[in-house]
């Protein structure tokens, strides 16, 4: 029995499921490395792979001192495979077989529905990194940079972690799996990602920003539900990636605070008071807090759509299986199997948008949508209270569910932003009011800019308070190699 | 009234609300709305479990409180209150262990009280690791930096932390805890060593640290230390201390004035400077006193910093032939430089080393200052607000 307190760090893969004493799976990790390697290689530009960036590495699972902040290469980052200490006498939480001893091998039943959700979650990993590219070529500061080349190691390590429970409990299924999920690539005509909000390109640092509060907050969301599996090497895995992911929501909140904050700072010295003097505002350089609202609308709704149907036969078995639980499970006080249980669900009736009380083991998805919404709010809240500190009239707000959406019962309407269903030539006139257009985003990118001195900031975005590692304001964050 | 006590809050407006620190909280003390995560006062135990996790740095907050704030008052902040005027200046707390607090204080009651640290000093970590609850070390090296025939016999001891992160800042201190009980059965008291490695280690980006040890014939904890051996596994808590700390400023001149082992801070703020910025010069000035240049611990090394990097002055009491000469001579012999100093707001002065010598150089100030028509009881509590004058004796 491995000890899952001391971590393999001197090997090709560090690890503390005692992959040494594993031969079978660790010749099929060592032979998918190269291709992961190359993938890399390929995908981020080489002038930062021969960078030194200052980067958070997970060197153990104590949270005294899991992680580790030096230089290094990104192509020699320690991507390794990592899960959270075993809970003792662990039990299914939820389902038909909560109570019973949680599984440390796949259950064969359920052995298919298993492997499509860690695929699934697995997909998204390299997509995101795929998708921000570029974006160290115009990063606002070295700063930003380092954290843009945080997100995309740790999601490069979450898909180690997917590829790990691949290989380890599927056999011949999960070697081709793991081999797919480098070989999909997102935005591909032939082989795109699985999800559609992870083939939209990430064009500027604002999207970047919006794209890790909204979408890496669904993935928050799947990974604290497959945190609750009964399968727990899963749960294990998703329980420490979550420790890992909170940095890339740090990210996308502060990211899109700081611009806030520009925003605002500007105006104000400029002697601007009305938000909605767009052209004022950009002539100023920096992005006016209309167009945020639009890129806002635009990244929520399509993290919504992440969430699937409102009620759905899929959830609802994984639930009733012990596959996935709601978000934080355990802490929930019922019987787990949500039996005769009911929960308000949005219904299209007759064109109108009305809740219904709806069989809550179907409703899984809205629940856990719902939480998302609750959870994602909590910044719009931050957001505004740096509006309203500055003194400039405006509020950021979420729009109704029902807005722009392509997935679930509102799939068939068009809604305004609160919640109004109006008609497809009524939503296509006004479209521009609500989600960026082009024009919108040739400004944006009209102001992306790289600032590569340490302690300088593009003029669209405020410093950070505090210094990631607790470094000093000049702090060399990414020492950019000079070819 | 109840005596202050130091309760930790989360910063509203760093924290993104992702409740790791909830997940790390072993007794349930922190709790979260739909826009504030908080800290229950009444049951947290300051085990620190919750610091290393947060990846925003926003869980290390501290304020020293005759009351509580309530978890009503917490979820309503936007922002975190201001320390209010009961202890220390900026709010800063030196350690939570409260006899360490109270070692700490009266280390650095020659400042005038509570001090402040520099402007431009990065934010430390604190107590980390309490004495209950200590960070295990193992002992790298361990080496006699006096030579065999000095009657001091003080030991550079380095300390390696594998992969446990312990992170430490030039200037503070570390705590350990001798093993074992005294005559009484009690526990051995906790002492208090500066920390004389830079932040990143004896070497760039090691996970280790040194402290200087000068082995006392009665001292538990010095004997203690002073025998350890390679590989030998030492508690160590901590780190300790928020005031007496480097600018990171390059502009600022370090004006450092030392006895003995009180040259530790000043060797990790000495070698902190050379690798980030080797080539500013004239930016650092020390004053070492000793008995004799062979009881002087890091003579070699310190020989071979450049004169150009730093000025460097010694005094040696018990030279023989010599007369006795001590810091306080040494800065009367340059007066004009020191003078100049006095005079810049860019001058951090810090002393460290035996309290016997806060007096001698008090005066030697006093006297710099009124020959050069300064006032030095002006000065001094300026520099104190600016957070540019610091002291810790012992």
């Amino acid at each position: 029995m491995p000890d899952f307190a001391t971590v393999e760090y001197d090997t090709l893969i560090p690890n503390n499921v005692g992959l040494s004493s594993d031969k079978r799976v660790q010749k099929a990790l060592e032979k998918w490395h190269p291709g992961y390697i190359n993938w890399w290689n390929d995908l981020i530009p080489q002038r930062f792979q021969t960078s030194m960036v200052y980067l958070r590495t997970a060197v153990g699972v104590d949270p005294q001192g899991w992680a580790k902040f030096d230089y290094v290469k990104m192509p020699e980052y320690r991507w390794g495979v990592l899960l959270a200490p075993a809970v003792e006498d662990r039990r299914v939480p939820c389902g038909e077989h909560a109570g019973e001893k949680a599984w440390q091998e796949v259950p064969g039943e359920y052995r298919s529905m298993l492997r499509r959700l860690i695929v699934i979650q697995g997909d998204t990993e390299p997509a995101s990194v795929e998708q921000q590219r570029y974006l160290g070529m115009t990063a606002p500061s070295l700063y930003d940079m380092r954290n843009l080349f945080q997100v995309n190691v740790e999601e490069g390590r979450h898909l180690w972690a997917m590829v790990y429970l691949l290989h380890k409990y599927f056999g011949a299924d999960g070697r081709d799996e793991a081999d797919d999920l480098l070989r999909r690539s997102s935005g591909s005509q032939e082989a795109p990602r699985m999800l559609g909000a992870f083939n939209e390109a990430t064009p500027d640092w604002l999207s970047f920003f919006m794209f890790t509060y909204f979408t890496d907050r669904d993935g928050k969301m799947q990974l604290e539900s497959l945190a609750q599996s009964g399968f727990d090497p899963l749960s294990r895995t998703c329980r420490f990636m979550l420790t890992e992911e909170a940095h890339h929501m740090f990210v996308g909140e502060t990211g899109v605070g700081r611009t806030i904050q520009c925003t605002c700072e500007a105006m104000k010295a400029a002697g601007i008071e009305d938000p909605f003097d767009i052209n004022a505002v950009r002539a100023l350089g920096v992005i006016d807090l209309p167009t945020i609202q639009k890129k806002l609308n635009l990244h929520y709704t399509l993290s919504l759509d992440l969430f699937g149907q409102e009620i759905s036969t899929n959830a609802a078995n994984a639930f009733n299986a012990g596959i996935k639980g709601r978000y934080q499970e355990i802490k929930i006080e019922d019987d787990h199997k949500l039996a005769g249980a009911t929960y308000p669900v949005v219904q299209l009736v007759d064109g109108k948008i009305v809740t219904t009380e709806a069989p809550a083991l179907a409703a899984i998805n809205m629940r856990l949508r719902d939480d998302y919404t609750r959870d994602a709010a909590g910044g719009i809240g931050r957001w505004n209270a740096i509006i309203a500190k500055t003194g400039i009239k405006y509020e950021m707000k979420l729009p109704h569910p029902g807005f722009h959406r392509q997935i679930g019962v509102f799939a068939g309407v068009r809604t305004t932003p609160d919640g109004t269903i109006i008609s497809t030539a009524d939503f296509e006139r006004r479209r521009d009011e609500w989600l960026p257009n082009k024009a919108d985003g040739d400004f944006i990118a009209s102001l992306m800019k790289p600032e590569t001195t340490p302690g300088k900031y593009a003029g669209w975005i405020a410093p950070p308070r505090v210094g990631i590692d607790n470094k000093p304001g000049d702090f060399e964050y990414v020492k950019l190699h000079e070819a | 009234m109840n005596a202050p006590l130091k309760q930790h809050v989360i910063d509203p407006e760093i924290c993104i609300r992702c409740h790791t620190c909830e997940e790390a909280c072993p007794i349930g003390a922190i709790s979260h709305d739909d826009i504030n995560v908080v800290v229950d006062a009444a049951k947290c135990n300051q085990c620190m479990d919750c610091i290393m996790p947060c990846p925003t740095g926003s869980i290390d907050n501290w304020r020293v409180v005759a009351t509580p704030y309530s978890l009503a008052e917490q979820l309503s902040w936007t922002e975190l209150p201001a320390q209010a005027d009961l202890a220390s200046g900026d709010g800063s707390v030196e350690a939570l262990d409260d006899d360490v607090a109270a070692l700490l204080a009266e280390a650095h009651q020659g400042g005038g009280g509570v001090g402040k640290a520099p402007a431009s000093a990065s934010k430390p970590s604190v107590n980390l690791f309490s004495g209950a609850k200590a960070a295990s070390a193992r002992v790298q090296g361990i080496y006699r930096l006096t030579t065999e025939t000095s009657s001091s016999e003080v030991r550079h001891i380095i300390l390696d932390f594998g992969s446990v992160a312990f992170p430490v800042l030039e200037g503070q201190s570390i705590g350990i805890t001798p093993p074992g009980v005294d005559a009484a059965g009690r526990k051995h008291r906790m002492r208090l060593y500066s920390v004389s490695s830079p932040r990143d280690g004896e070497r760039p980006n090691t996970n280790n640290l040194s402290i200087t040890v000068k082995r006392d014939a009665h001292g538990v904890c010095s004997n203690y230390l002073c025998d350890l051996n390679r590989g030998d596994e030492v508690k160590v808590s901590g780190p300790f201390g928020s005031t007496f700390l480097m600018p990171n400023d390059p502009q600022a001149h370090l004006l450092m004035i030392c006895t003995g082992t009180g040259s530790a801070p000043f060797r990790a703020f000495t070698m902190r400077r050379q690798r980030t910025s080797p080539a500013t010069e004239g930016a650092m000035s020390l004053y070492f006193g000793a008995r004799t240049a062979d009881s002087l611990p890091y003579f070699g090394p310190l020989k071979k910093v450049p004169d150009s990097v730093l000025n460097k002055n010694f005094a040696f009491s018990r030279e023989d032939g010599h007369p006795k000469h001590y810091v306080q001579d040494a800065l009367r012999q340059n007066q004009s430089r020191i003078a100049a100093l006095l005079a810049d707001s860019h001058c951090h002065i810090y002393i460290c080393g035996l309290r016997a010598m806060e007096a001698g150089i008090e005066q030697a100030f006093e006297d710099i200052a009124r020959l050069s028509g300064q006032d030095w009881q002006k000065i001094r509590p300026k520099m104190r607000a600016e957070g540019r004058y610091h002291v810790e004796t012992y």
